[in-house]
């Protein structure tokens, strides 16, 4: 892991595949918080050749394990406190996300009822398949965010 | 509080009672006619179609309840540009039951996430119409006496054709079924249908003439196949005759066959069809009645232990 100084508090989102750290700053809202954030691209990796990482100092609490797992359930998550790593958490497909990504079928009510949340069912575990709870429309692949 | 979304919504078991009730009704009507006394159906059609809504509206009127709604979005709060979830909380204080049809996919469902009464889907754009499903279920098992162990033909347009894929999957759920898919090449069946079906270890065939499989069939389910899904007119004409179920080709079936359609039909089926026995789409279109008459008695919490007291 590459030393970009260390954090008191936060955590550590390690084997990000390698270009996809920017979207996941956006997604989780961190450009949104007013805290330390180090995003490190293409950093080498015996396991992953290249990866990316995210280093946020923040409360931990902060952070939405769900839609980290929704994203890319591999990523590994160091939780940081008192300048150590205290718990390596894993990631799971959460059975629902609630406003991460939007239904793109064009005859769902969410196209035209704007106050709907958009909400995704995990219906197949094992593709991964997520549908609209209202079209029951697939979610297209989930870096199409 | 239930809602009807999907026909899978109801497990096989509460199919069973809701059809064993259509049945009871078909041969008593004159014992639910007032079971729904006082009671209010609100049909909330935000597109038309009048076959589906004087369906359900009958069936209110055959249990003793009234009805009230919109035919259309024009007419309702919508074109005011009201939600659906606003909509339905308003008609919760109107009405019992509500069944809704609208062209957006999943609008039903928003309604039913906000009702304080239950909510039918009617029918929203390509995703689902369950009554129909269930009207096809419910003919199947009435004619045939039982909803496993025959052979489905279905024909015509079953790439777009939403009844055709609600009705596969619904059927999926029983014993020993075989499907023979006859339509045009551009039409068939989709991918993903067919991987359902791998799935579930279904015997099934595909095939481009009816002629050639008639003779083996218990069911014939029609639907339409509309001009403007094909590519090219001289694919169409040279296509549409096979579609087209006549005399002739009913004199290779089974004397035994049924032949069903979701109606309207345009000219699919000859009328020179409608009389023969096997004919069963307007005695379908009756248990569309039955079906909904005994699915508006479930909802409303008035079926339980009607067919048990019939017993005693």
């Amino acid at each position: 892991m590459l030393n970009v100084g260390k954090i008191e508090e936060g955590f550590v989102l390690d084997h990000i595949k390698a270009g996809q750290s920017l979207d996941i700053y956006h997604k989780l809202n961190l450009d949104k918080l007013d805290c330390t954030v180090a995003i490190i691209k293409n950093a080498k990796s015996n396991k992953m050749g290249k990866k990316d990482l995210l280093k946020v100092e923040c409360d931990v609490e902060m952070l939405d394990l769900d839609v980290l797992g929704f994203i890319d359930h591999s990523i590994t998550v160091n939780v940081i406190k008192g300048g150590e790593i205290i718990e390596k958490k894993s990631l799971k497909l959460p059975k629902q996300i609630t406003n991460v990504i939007k239904c793109k079928n064009p005859r769902c009510i969410t196209s035209i009822e704007q106050e709907l949340p958009h909400i995704f069912v995990l219906t197949d575990e094992k593709s991964e398949t997520y549908r609209c709870k209202y079209c029951e429309e697939k979610a297209v692949k989930r870096w199409d965010i | 509080m239930r809602h009807l979304m999907s026909p899978l919504d109801f497990s096989t078991g509460e199919l069973d009672r809701l059809f064993d009730l259509a049945n009871d009704i078909e041969k008593n009507m004159d014992k639910y006619a007032h079971v729904c006394d006082g009671k209010k159906l609100a049909t909330c059609f935000y597109e038309p179609s009048t076959r589906t809504r004087l369906s359900f509206e009958a069936a209110m009127l055959n249990l003793g309840g009234n009805v009230l709604g919109f035919s259309e979005a024009s007419s309702s709060s919508a074109a005011k540009g009201e939600s659906v979830s606003d909509t339905i909380r308003v008609i919760s204080c109107y009405a019992d039951i509500c069944a809704m049809r609208h062209p957006k996919e999943g609008a039903p469902m928003v309604a039913a996430t906000h009702s304080l009464i239950p909510v039918i889907n009617a029918g929203d754009g390509g995703h689902q119409h369950p009554t129909q499903t269930l009207t096809d279920l419910l003919t199947i098992r009435s004619l045939n006496g039982s909803l496993s162990d025959f052979t489905i033909g279905l024909c015509g347009d079953l790439k777009f054709g939403r009844t055709v894929h609600s009705l596969i999957r619904a059927l999926l759920r029983y014993e020993n079924i075989k499907f023979v898919f006859i339509s045009p090449e551009e039409l068939r069946i989709p991918d993903y249908i067919i991987t359902e079906l791998k799935e579930k270890n279904a015997e099934f065939e595909e095939v481009t003439k009816l002629e050639d499989v008639i003779g083996t069939l218990d069911i014939l389910y029609m639907t339409r196949v509309q001009r403007e899904r094909f590519f090219n007119e001289e694919d169409y004409i040279r296509l549409k005759d096979f579609y087209i179920l006549n005399k002739a080709k009913l004199a290779l079936a089974k004397e035994t066959m049924m032949v069903l359609h979701p109606l309207p039909r345009v000219n699919e089926i000859s009328v020179e069809v409608d009389n023969d026995k096997r004919a069963a789409y307007f005695k379908q279109a009756q248990y569309g009645v039955y079906v909904r008459m005994a699915l508006i008695m479930t909802l409303l919490g008035l079926a339980d232990g009607v067919l048990e007291n019939n017993d005693r």
